[in-house]
């Protein structure tokens, strides 16, 4: 068979993404006919920046999810097919069997692995992993962040202290120190995770209570349902049958997150929480001298209802914009990750790790270490516009 | 003003002993001690034989103990065996009198910052090569980031919602969106790669370790520098377009002031007070991005030593690199605290 012509991997690239192609359409045409009762989401659709931005998050997402769903994808992205090593992109297979696709569309990596596959299951391993590590800053964010900005004081100095005391370590250095294979094995990260993912949890318990305090019947078993479930999950998390840390009999287990996973999400959520913390405490500094606070105060509301249900919705606009931005970051440093080799499998086929392989030949052979590249930047600059559009559409009000 | 520089420098040190003592304990846990013991003596040493080497290395005591050490204000940890005495502060093996003449004292607090156990060679003199190379770097980093990155600020903040505004500000968010490992492997790839054959620059910067110049060094330079320039330059724009919108440049207009003027005189320094904090405050991330940039083009300065370092648990060396690079952000945050007072006379004066 003859190798493609740059027109033809074009289009058949174009092709192979029909199904992302589809859904953006839909979600676009869905979206803008009910913009104006989408509330500060609808609004983005009046931004050019903000909807380029949004769908070029949006592609990666269902490149993602498609992706997992093996639609996208023409290989296996950890089969290597003999004779396809380094070979250039649009390159036939040395002999297709039925089924298989005849081509490797952006050639082979120095394993004989098909790019093209590696970086669509690429997008999975970050749309999984950064919006919740981000999520997750956020809640411990906010839990330690708002009371140090309401209550000031000693409990302020010290938080800040250890805030501080995060943000002074190199990154890299920290990640060197947590992921190694000696210090997961000693369960310090398992550890970590105990205490880091407690937040959520404390989270949702205040923001609950505080807001149907007054009605106990309502309450309790609100907070029983709510708890247990989220208590449920948590164990089931942290817990992992062999490990450092094993509560939960195997039975009661209902997920094991894959090795390497739990130790990068929570590396990434320790990195990013003291930055969330410093901005909902400036935040919430900010925002107490309002004099709807004030109200409420002499109403004799409780401090934490005060925290959580006067200031942080009117904190929200500035959290998602940095929830955005955040986003993208969590995406950069997972990719720094990958590139030093920490924490994933080598094999695994996440933008960072391709990156790293693809640059060691990259003065011969360019295709192996550009696709990744630029979807990173492209994932990374779409998440920048969508915060630049939002921050525009909320400043209108 | 005395009183909250000597307070910051309180705080400072407290942070840089909380700080390294992470770094000790991370370091000393047993795996890495027993990965260190198997790389320096052999791999297939049976458990007895780790603890024996780890016992007669001295890495055996209790942490507090070992840390107190590091730092100097323990006295130093001696072995008597039957070939003669070896300790912390002692070279090797040494008879009973020249042990004796040996300082008790050996930590950081008396200049003694150890042996690396990768690189066979004083931490000191390590980390002096290294930093001074990275300095290197770090100057032509500035000398291209900050100048280019305040002209792009103050040329797109001028005019806010114009042409050029929005070009510069897509230039900064592109730049913002590209980590300095994507930058630099495309930037590779275009420009030093056989594959596209332009080879304008080098993909190495290794010969610029002796003999700098701009064929080998200025991809490494422009890699680091786009990705904080980005970021320095919507700080400024964001403070140019404020002041801008401020009266008293309205009365300047009004007055006739030309354009030019008003941007030079009266716009400009009011300006550049954020941009200034902003600079400051990247250091830490230009930290980050020289450890990147000097593994992607094998430069080998401080970045490289520290991956290195923490690589092979090199513990010495290691505590080195995050005592220099802790040191660095705190004084930078200090730098940038400082400066703000004196830039911004409201400040000063309350």
């Amino acid at each position: 068979m003859e190798p493609l012509t740059t027109v033809e991997i074009i289009t058949r690239v174009i092709y192979q993404f029909t199904s992302v192609w589809i859904a953006l359409i839909v979600l676009f045409a869905v979206s803008i006919a009910f913009k104006r009762r989408l509330g500060l989401y609808g609004k983005l659709f009046d931004s050019p920046i903000g909807m380029i931005g949004f769908g070029l998050v949006m592609f990666w997402v269902f490149t993602g999810v498609f992706g997992a769903l093996d639609l996208i994808v023409t290989h296996d992205p950890l089969a290597q097919i003999s004779g396809m090593k380094n070979k250039v992109p649009g390159t036939p297979l040395p002999s297709a069997e039925d089924g298989q696709y005849a081509w490797y569309l952006l050639g082979g990596d120095n394993l004989a692995r098909d790019v093209f596959s590696r970086m669509v299951k690429g997008a999975w391993v970050v749309v999984q992993i950064a919006p919740l590590a981000t999520l997750f800053a956020f809640m411990v964010g906010i839990t330690l962040g708002l009371p140090a900005g309401y209550y000031g004081g000693r409990l302020d100095t010290f938080l800040s202290f250890l805030a501080n005391l995060i943000l002074a370590f190199p990154v890299i250095l920290l990640f060197y120190l947590l992921v190694t294979p000696e210090i997961v094995a000693t369960g310090v990260p398992n550890y970590m995770a105990t205490v880091l993912f407690v937040f959520p949890i404390v989270f949702v318990g205040v923001l609950l209570n505080s807001r149907y305090y007054t009605q106990p019947t309502f309450r309790t078993p609100l907070l029983i349902v709510v708890l247990g479930v989220m208590l449920w999950l948590y164990l089931s998390l942290i817990s992992e049958v062999g490990s450092a840390v094993s509560i939960l009999p195997g039975v009661l287990d209902i997920f094991d997150i894959p090795g390497g996973i739990l130790v990068v999400f929570v590396s990434v959520v320790f990195v990013n929480s003291p930055t969330v913390f410093r901005i909902v405490r400036g935040l919430a500094m900010d925002i107490k001298t309002r004099d709807y606070v004030a109200a409420a105060q002499t109403r004799g509301e409780g401090p934490w209802y005060i925290m959580l249900w006067e200031i942080l919705p009117n904190a929200r606009g500035p959290l998602i914009v940095d929830f955005c931005l955040r986003i993208g970051y969590t995406t950069i440093l997972l990719g720094t990750l990958g590139f030093f080799g920490l924490g994933l499998p080598p094999e695994s086929p996440d933008w960072g790790s391709t990156i790293n392989e693809g640059r060691k030949l990259l003065s011969i052979y360019l295709h192996p270490a550009l696709p990744p590249a630029f979807a990173l930047l492209s994932l990374v600059l779409g998440l920048n516009l969508l915060a630049d559009g939002l921050r525009e559409e909320s400043l209108k009000d | 003003m005395g009183l909250f520089i000597l307070r910051r420098s309180g705080v400072m040190i407290l942070t840089a002993l909380c700080l390294t003592f992470i770094v000790f304990f991370l370091t000393n846990l047993f795996p890495n001690l027993e990965k260190l013991a198997k790389t320096q003596g052999n791999f297939r040493m049976s458990d007895e034989a780790v603890i024996s080497w780890l016992t007669k290395e001295g890495y055996m005591q209790p942490l507090p103990v070992k840390y107190g050490q590091w730092l100097g204000v323990l006295p130093g940890w001696t072995l008597e065996t039957e070939d003669g005495v070896t300790g912390r502060c002692i070279d090797g093996t040494a008879d009973a009198a020249t042990a004796a003449d040996a300082p008790r004292f050996c930590g950081i607090l008396q200049g003694d910052w150890g042996y690396s156990t990768v690189f066979k060679d004083d931490v000191s003199t390590i980390i002096a090569t290294r930093l001074g190379l990275t300095g290197k770097l770090m100057f032509w980093v500035l000398v291209l980031m900050i100048p280019s990155a305040l002209l792009v600020g103050v040329l797109a903040g001028m005019r806010e919602g114009s042409v050029t505004d929005r070009t510069l500000s897509t230039f900064s968010i592109i730049t913002t969106a590209t980590p300095e490992y994507v930058s630099g492997v495309i930037f590779i790839a275009v420009f030093a790669s056989s594959a596209v054959g332009l080879k304008w620059f080098k993909g190495t910067a290794t010969s610029a370790m002796e003999n700098a110049n701009f064929e080998n060094f200025f991809l490494p330079v422009l890699t680091i520098s786009l990705y904080g320039m980005g970021y320095i330059a919507r700080m400024t724009r964001a403070s140019m377009t404020e002041v801008m919108t401020a009266q008293y440049i309205r009365t300047a207009r009004l007055k006739g002031v030309s354009f030019p003027n008003i941007v030079l005189k009266h716009a400009l320094r009011n300006a550049l007070i954020a941009p200034f904090t902003v600079i400051m405050l990247q250091f830490p991330w230009l930290l980050n991005g020289v450890v990147i940039v000097e593994t992607l083009f094998n430069y080998k300065g401080f970045g490289w030593t520290l991956v290195q370092a923490a690589g092979n648990n090199d513990i010495e060396l290691l505590l080195a690199v995050s005592v220099v690079s802790v040191i660095v952000v705190l004084v930078t945050q200090l730098i940038s605290d400082i400066g703000y007072v004196y830039l911004n006379p409201r400040i000063r004066i309350s």
